[in-house]
This record gives structure tokens, C-alpha cells and sequence, in this order.
């Protein structure tokens, strides 16, 4: 029953991952007074880029032909170690917390350096800049998930998602997290996901040269990259009670009560990202040091016991 | 003085090292064959053979020695070896200086090393290092600090960390790339090996101030030696500031292991241990096949300024590989060995804060963000490192015209890649074994403990239920992405596919120059890290006349804050006190003489009463 619920929350997971992002576009549409495309518009997207024909520069090697499996490759693996939908279920025997976050470096590496591949300047920016965001991105997010991890006494997935634990240092480190999400989805005030302004992208800069086929499954990857994020969020800020029995109602009531916690998370996605302007990539150090000193609270609220 | 029993012992320490030594010499010497025939005349290869045969044996009496007289003797020969192999090209300005460099530090370490011996002696009466250690352990705190102290500033100088770290970025690009492989993989972990012998086995249980000391000393080596290196352009040293920062990442393991030796918590000091050792076998491995790496490019360009290099990818293609593997594995990229090492140092930061209360979870949550904020700076050179050198356009006629080099460096190279993947893929056997090792340095019994470890994952079992298992993960990966492969093909038909420019906005002249540089790669990092590395720019115009600019040079640099402000001023004092002392010397024998005399009057009433 297990299996059959893990590969259920899985094929869920990797087809719900378009629509949230159409979800989010939408909402930020209708709070600009516009009409827009509808929610399913990614999956078109996808679709129309998956006929299309690739234009390769001559001047990119192997790397950047391989690049688009080897990211989907690696955060489909991070997929499987998220129980998102129900709680206990994941492959909590293959990796723990920290080895997801070490498995998003994995494609993050190859992204930067297909960005470089090509020998555009547009490319090589936009790796400098998403290996210099994450890199300060990081210390936040393995200290809000160590602060996280203490409660549970280990870094077990599972055992977070199960353990009811709403406090006042799980919240905090849930902000943290919150944080660490808007940056690691390239949402504004960090990066911009709508423009190609070479002064403002970071993630579209470095993927520029991607075309077709391996456009679609790059973007198909940021989509699944953001359900991931969505639902540590769920997990952290809004836990549940464990699932017990494996009727068809309470699999459905699970259900529900996920759909309804990433329409939620999304909704308040859309309203940061309309109603903040984005930074100078300057001052990201100071979005990330905020996000480090929340994650620093956390651990000594934990410390406290609060 | 007694005359020992046995001057050479293997316990399993010394027996790892030597396995160590042997698995990283070897292959760097096989590469040596090709990487210095032609360049050398024959005299000169002989020489190059003899010493670096000569430096792999002192290595090796280093870790075997039980006596601490035999083990300076060899300690002080792989330093005096190793600093003829740093002179090795000595017609070159460069390298004499990094050598004077060299053999300076070196000796300061000596010289608190032969303190401590001589003092310890003086206390234990003895040269062994077991009869030292049973008089040592009844010994009172106050000695065991000062020992500890001369012990930690001789063996940190030897293993580079900050802020004795001054020789080693000029002393390993200078040196053939063989013997930079050898020496950031090796040598400098015989610091480390110092610091396992004579602290933790020698002195045994300290106060727990001693791995704070430690730690303090790591995360200050680990930031230090990632940010200088993302601000380095020469390969050579890049690699030689990663050292500096992989030994950081060392000294965290050990620091916790002897917090916890302290507090008598045997399972979180050993698991703390072994994630150091562990660190050090991979930083070994994959630090040799990156200079090996470094050596091959600058064998076929002639460069090692990766802002002139560019495109190697597909001139290189074996060399490529090799270098791309130990770069993802330094990064900690799963499913290679970095990963399992770094990701077992935060578990046992992880369990060192659940083991401990207050402040302590604070302190250890603290060291994660640490080790974290390294980890991706690290990602972030190697991209740099990997990007600007091998892929894109050559940027230089030199980088154009390369070739792979021969089958007796590749070998090598292949074969430290292998041993990457396998550090990887073989996590809990190899860690099973070095659980053993880390329970005989701490003398704990490991045979109660128990780690969760099967053939494949895993797990601390009882009081915490983290599990790995990095062939799964790779068996993950590879699945995920061979059944994307082929569900595209199946859905959407075979990949169309055209070759074109690089979108250049349509100015069609896009060519090495615009490319993006490894200085505007790092840019970003100077701005964030500027209070640290403090960059300034010197500009050089030249004139045809008052109104024409004929050219114009633009330089960037960032100032060595620890070089200039630490040593500058301890130069400064050594130098002001050296000129008053001048006075002494007034060329007059008479003087002199009564010099002597005064010393031998003063030796004689000091030997009397003392």
C-alpha cells in the first residue's frame, strides 16, 4: 500500500508541478487588473516546446546536450525524497534533509556550467550570479533545516513530516525556509522569472541558449524544483497529523488538505511577488543574511524550547 | 636517556597513511614519466627521481616512527626534500622565493615541534611515544596546555591552516605539477596526522577549549582559503587555496571529536573522527587528480592562467572528464566522495548538537551555517575553475592548439577518478573501517556501537534514524534520467536539432573576448567579501600627447589582508628590534672576545645552579 501511495504522491507531484506555476501567473495577473493566460498555459508550453526543433551553438560540448537530463534526473530523485502529499511516505532510506539539499547542488552545477558553455556573456552571468545567490543562500538553509531537525533528533524526512510539532521555532524556521524557497524558485525581489532584461534575470539568463526540447524539460525541472520547495513549506509550516489508515477517503482528504496548503503558499508567492519590487543583486546579501539570522532564531528558540 | 625498544610501529593510523601515501605518490609518479620527459635533460630527470623518491619515503618514516627523535629527523627531511623539489625549476625568480617562503614556515613549525619534544623529554624522560603518553596521562593541565599549544602551531603550519596557511600558495604552483600532487595531497596531512599522533593520541583527553581552538582555527581556514580562492586565476594556486580550506573542513571533524572526547561521549567523538578521516582519504584522492589535472593543461597550453585558457573540453576530452569528476567531487556534489565526507561532518555537527544542551546546539548550529556557506562558495569556484577553463571558446592561440597528453598521465588521472566514484559508492564499508581506525586514535571500544551500517546505507541507530546510501542514489539518478530520456523519445519523437552561432543580438562578431571572464565571474564575490579582500585597481595610461590616449592598462588586485596586516607587522617588530641590536655588532675582535668570554662566564654559573 505503501508503494502504490509513494508512486501515487510522486505522479501527482510531477503533474501538479506545471499548474502551480500557471496558478501563481494567474493570480499575479488578476491582481494587476489583467485577463492573461489561463492555468494550464505551462503544460502548453511545454507541449508546443517539446515539437519544436533545437538550435545548438557549435561552440558547446557534451555538457550542454546532457544537462537538461542530469537536472531533471537530480531533482526528480529530490522529489522522491519529499513526502509531500503523505506524511511518512518517501524514500527516507535513500537520503535524509541535507543530502536533498546537496542533491539540488547537483543539477545547480551542470546548469551553471551549460550557462558557460555556450560562450555568451549572457550565460556566463547568469551562472556567476546564481552560484554566487546560492552559495549565500545556503548557510540559511542548512541551519533553518538543522534548527527544524533538532526538534525531531534526526534528519529524517519522514519523522518531520509525521511528527505534529507546531511551535514558535518551527514557524520561525518555517520563514526562514520561506525565504530560502523565493530564492531558490528565482522568485522576485531575487530574480525575475518574466523578463529577459539581462540586468535583472539570473536563472533565464543562464539558460538563454536552451532551446526546444531541452528548453521544455529545463523548465519542466524549475517547475518540479518549486514543487519540492512547496512542499518542505507545507511540511514545515502547516503539519498534519499522520496518515494512518489507507482508506480511499483519508488518501483524499490528504489530498485536499496539500492541494489546499500549496493554493496557499502560492497565493502568498503571487502577492509578495506583485507587491515587492526586485533587489539590486547587491543587496541579496542582505535578503540572505536576514534569512541566516531567522534561521539563527529558530535554533535558539529551539534552544529555549519555545 | 634509555634506549628503545622499537623505533618504528603500525597501528592502524600509520597503517592508513601508509596506504594513503602509496595511493596518491604512485600514480603521481607514473604521470611524472610524461609530464617531465622533454622538458628536463637527463641529469636533471635523475635528480627529479631521487628526490621525489626520497620525499615519499621521509613521508613514509613520518607515520611509521615511534620515536619522537626519528620522527623529527624524518619530519625534517620531507621538509628539506620538498623544498628542493619547490626550487626544482631554480633558474626561475618565482620559485626561489616561494621556496625561501617554504622552508622558512616550515622551520618555524619545526621549531615549536622540537620545543614541545625537548620539553616533553625533559618531563617524561623518554623518547618513546607510548612511554611519553603513560607519564603524560598523571601529568598536570598547565603542561599538557603548553604542549598542546606547540603542538597545534607546529603541525597547523605544516597542514597550512590560516593563518600559517603564508607558504603554501606560493610553494605549490612552483613545484612540477606531480609534486604539488603530492604535496596538497599528502604532505599537508601529515600536519593532520601530527595533530592525531601527538594530540589526540600522545596527550589524550584535554578540556574541551582545546577543539573549540580547533574549530575556531577550521571555520577561519575553510571561509579564508574559499574566498581567496575564488579571487585566484592561476590554477595552481586555486587549487593550493582549496587546501587550505579542504583542511579546514578536516579540523572541524577532529575539533568536535575532541569536544566530545572531553565530555566522554565515545559515539559522536568517533563518528566525528571518522567524518574527518574520511574528508581527508577523499581530499587526498581528488585534490591529486585535480593538480594532476592542472599539470596536463599547463603540459599541453603551456598556461595556467585560466583567464587565457578556454575550450579545453573538446581538445582534452580525457583530461576534461577527469578534471570535471574531481571538481564535482571537491563541490560535494552527490553521488561523489566529497558529498558523503562533508555530508557526514554535518551529521556529525547534527548529533554533536543533540548530544550536547544551551549553548552548545547554538554554537554547533553556528559551524553548520559555516561549513555550508564554504561548501557552495567552493561550488562556485569549481564552476569557475571547470567553465572558463574547458568549455566555450579558447581564449588564447595556445589554448587553441592543444592536444591530450599522453597515456601515462591520463592513466593516472583516470585512475584517481575511479577511486572518486568508489570513495562515493563505497561509503559505509570504508566507513565501517575507519570507525575502527577512529576508535584506536580516541582508545574507545567500538564494538558497542552500533552505526546501522549495511553493505549500502546507513543509519544511527538508536538515537538517530538519518539514512544514506549513496549506490541507491546513484541506481536513483541514473534510472530518473535514462527513463526521461526515453519517455521524451517515446512521446515526442527524435530530437530535431540544428547547429548555429551563439545568439550574439545579431552583431555577428561574438569571439573569445566577449566571453564571459573568470574576474567578471567572480565579481559578484569581491563586492560581497570586499571588507575582507579589500580590492583596488591600479591604472597605467600611456600618452601620445595631451590629447591622445595611446593605451591604457586596467589592473585589479585584492590585498592579503592576513599577509600585510599579521606578518607585515610581525616583520616590521622584527626588523625594528634587529637594528637596535646592531649596535652590539661594532666590528671590534676585542669586543667580541669579551663577548665569548661573558657567555661562557654566564654558562658556567647557569650549569652550576640549574
Amino acid at each position: 500500500m505503501k508503494i502504490t501511495l509513494f508512486v501515487l504522491q510522486i505522479v501527482v507531484l510531477i503533474i501538479i508541478a506545471p499548474l502551480v506555476s500557471g496558478i501563481i501567473r494567474k493570480i499575479k495577473n488578476n491582481f494587476r487588473m489583467r485577463q492573461g493566460p489561463g492555468i494550464f498555459q505551462p503544460y502548453f508550453n511545454i507541449i508546443k516546446l517539446f515539437g519544436k526543433e533545437e538550435i545548438v551553438s557549435e561552440h558547446t560540448s557534451w555538457i550542454f546536450s546532457f544537462t537538461p537530463y542530469i537536472v531533471l534526473a537530480s531533482l526528480l530523485t529530490a522529489l522522491m525524497l519529499v513526502p509531500g502529499i503523505f506524511p511518512g511516505i518517501s524514500l527516507n532510506h535513500v537520503g535524509d534533509f541535507f543530502a536533498l539539499i546537496f542533491l539540488l547542488s547537483l543539477g545547480r552545477f551542470f546548469l551553471a556550467l551549460s550557462g558557460l558553455d555556450a560562450g555568451s556573456s549572457f550565460g556566463g552571468m547568469g551562472s556567476s550570479r546564481e552560484m554566487f545567490i546560492s552559495a549565500l543562500t545556503e548557510p540559511a538553509f542548512f541551519v533553518a533545516v538543522f534548527a527544524l531537525c533538532l526538534g525531531t533528533g534526526t534528519t529524517d524526512l519522514n519523522v518531520l513530516s509525521t511528527e505534529f510539532s507546531f511551535n514558535l521555532s518551527h514557524l520561525v524556521a518555517g520563514a526562514a525556509l520561506f525565504m530560502v524557497t523565493i530564492v531558490e524558485t528565482s522568485r522576485i525581489p531575487i530574480d525575475n522569472q518574466e523578463t529577459h532584461l539581462e540586468l535583472t534575470m539570473v536563472h533565464e539568463a543562464m539558460i538563454l541558449e536552451y532551446s526546444g526540447r531541452s528548453l521544455a524539460l529545463i523548465e519542466l525541472a524549475a517547475q518540479i524544483k518549486q514543487i519540492i520547495f512547496f512542499s518542505l513549506l507545507s511540511i514545515v509550516i502547516f503539519p498534519v497529523f499522520q496518515l494512518t489508515d489507507f482508506s480511499m477517503s483519508s488518501i483524499l482528504v490528504y489530498s485536499g488538505i496539500f492541494i489546499s496548503k500549496i493554493l496557499l503558499i502560492s497565493f502568498v508567492v503571487a502577492v509578495i511577488e506583485v507587491t515587492v519590487a526586485k533587489m539590486r543583486l547587491f543587496r541579496v546579501p542582505d535578503f540572505t543574511t536576514f534569512a541566516f539570522v531567522l534561521s539563527g532564531t529558530a535554533l535558539v528558540l529551539v534552544v529555549l524550547g519555545l | 636517556m634509555d634506549i628503545p625498544h622499537s623505533w618504528v610501529q603500525f597501528d592502524p593510523l600509520s597503517l592508513l597513511f601508509i596506504a594513503l601515501i602509496l595511493i596518491v605518490s604512485l600514480p603521481s609518479l607514473i604521470y611524472s614519466i610524461g609530464y617531465m620527459r622533454g622538458r628536463y635533460n637527463a641529469a636533471t630527470l635523475r635528480y627529479g627521481w631521487v628526490l621525489s623518491i626520497g620525499f615519499i619515503l621521509s613521508m613514509l618514516l613520518v607515520v611509521v616512527s615511534s620515536n619522537i627523535l626519528l620522527f623529527l629527523v624524518a619530519w625534517e627531511l620531507m621538509s628539506l626534500i620538498s623544498f628542493f623539489l619547490v626550487i626544482f625549476d631554480f633558474e626561475k625568480e618565482k620559485s626561489v622565493k616561494a621556496g625561501i617562503i617554504y622552508i622558512v614556515m616550515t622551520h618555524i613549525g619545526t621549531a615549536f615541534l622540537i620545543l614541545g619534544f625537548v620539553y616533553s623529554y625533559h618531563i617524561c624522560g623518554s623518547m618513546d611515544i607510548s612511554s611519553i603518553k603513560a607519564v603524560l596521562t598523571t601529568a598536570p593541565a598547565t603542561l599538557k596546555n603548553t604542549l598542546f599549544i606547540l603542538f597545534i602551531i607546529g603541525f597547523l603550519t605544516k597542514a597550512g591552516a590560516v593563518p600559517m596557511h603564508l607558504w603554501l600558495p606560493y610553494a605549490h604552483p612552483q613545484a612540477p605539477s606531480h609534486i604539488s600532487s603530492i604535496m596538497s595531497g599528502i604532505m599537508i596531512k601529515m600536519g593532520i596526522y601530527g595533530i592525531l599522533r601527538f594530540v589526540i593520541i600522545m596527550l589524550g583527553q584535554g578540556p574541551a577549549w582545546w577543539g573549540y581552538t580547533i574549530i575556531i582555527f577550521a571555520i577561519v581556514s575553510c571561509l579564508v582559503g574559499v574566498i581567496y580562492a575564488l579571487m585566484e586565476h592561476d590554477l595552481k594556486r586555486l587549487l593550493a587555496y582549496h587546501s587550505v580550506e579542504n583542511i579546514g573542513i578536516i579540523l572541524l571533524g577532529i575539533g568536535v571529536s575532541m569536544i566530545f572526547l572531553n565530555q566522554g561521549s565515545g559515539v559522536v567523538s568517533v563518528l566525528a573522527l571518522s567524518a574527518a578521516i574520511y574528508h581527508l582519504i577523499n581530499h587526498a584522492v581528488f585534490k591529486s587528480l585535480l593538480f594532476l589535472g592542472a599539470g596536463s593543461i599547463q603540459r599541453a597550453t603551456g598556461l595556467l592562467n585560466i583567464e587565457k585558457l578556454g575550450g579545453l573540453i573538446k581538445k582534452m576530452p580525457v583530461t576534461a572528464v577527469c578534471f570535471l569528476i574531481g571538481a564535482l567531487g571537491i563541490s560535494a556534489v552527490p553521488p561523489l566522495n566529497g558529498f558523503v565526507s562533508e555530508w557526514l561532518t554535518f551529521q556529525s555537527f547534527f548529533i554533536a548538537a543533540i548530544s550536547s544542551s544551551g549553548t552548545n546546539k547554538i554554537f554547533f548550529g553556528l559551524c553548520t551555517g559555516a561549513l555550508a556557506l564554504t561548501s557552495g562558495l567552493a561550488a562556485a569556484c569549481f564552476v569557475k575553475a571547470f567553465g572558463i577553463s574547458f568549455l566555450a571558446m579558447p581564449r588564447s592561440q595556445k589554448a587553441a592548439e592543444a592536444k591530450e597528453v599522453s597515456a601515462t598521465m591520463t592513466g593516472p588521472m583516470l585512475f584517481l577518478s575511479f577511486l572518486v566514484v568508489v570513495l562515493g559508492l563505497g561509503f559505509a564499508p570504508v566507513l565501517k573501517y575507519l570507525v575502527k581506525i577512529s576508535g584506536n586514535v580516541l582508545s574507545i571500544d567500538v564494538s558497542q556501537m552500533t552505526f546501522g551500517l549495511t553493505n549500502f546505507s546507513l543509519s544511527f541507530t538508536p538515537s538517530n534514524g538519518s539514512h544514506i546510501s549513496v549506490p541507491l542514489l546513484l541506481a536513483f539518478l541514473i534510472c530518473v534520467g535514462a527513463l526521461t530520456y526515453f519517455a521524451v523519445i517515446i512521446l515526442a519523437g527524435k530530437r530535431k536539432i540544428s547547429f548555429g552561432r551563439t545568439w550574439d543580438c545579431g552583431y555577428y562578431n561574438l569571439g573569445p573576448k566577449t566571453e564571459y571572464s573568470a574576474t567578471g565571474f567572480s565579481k559578484p564575490f569581491r563586492i560581497a567579501f570586499s571588507f575582507f579582500l579589500q580590492p583596488y585597481i591600479k591604472t597605467k595610461k600611456t600618452m601620445d600627447s595631451v590629447y591622445h590616449l595611446h593605451t591604457q592598462q586596467y589592473e585589479l588586485f585584492t590585498t592579503p589582508v592576513i599577509k600585510n596586516y599579521l606578518y607585515g607587522n610581525l616583520l616590521k617588530a622584527i626588523l625594528f628590534f634587529a637594528k637596535r641590536f646592531r649596535r652590539l655588532q661594532a666590528g671590534s675582535i676585542h669586543l667580541y672576545i669579551a663577548y665569548i668570554f661573558i657567555a661562557i662566564v654566564g654558562l658556567i654559573v647557569f650549569m652550576s645552579h640549574f
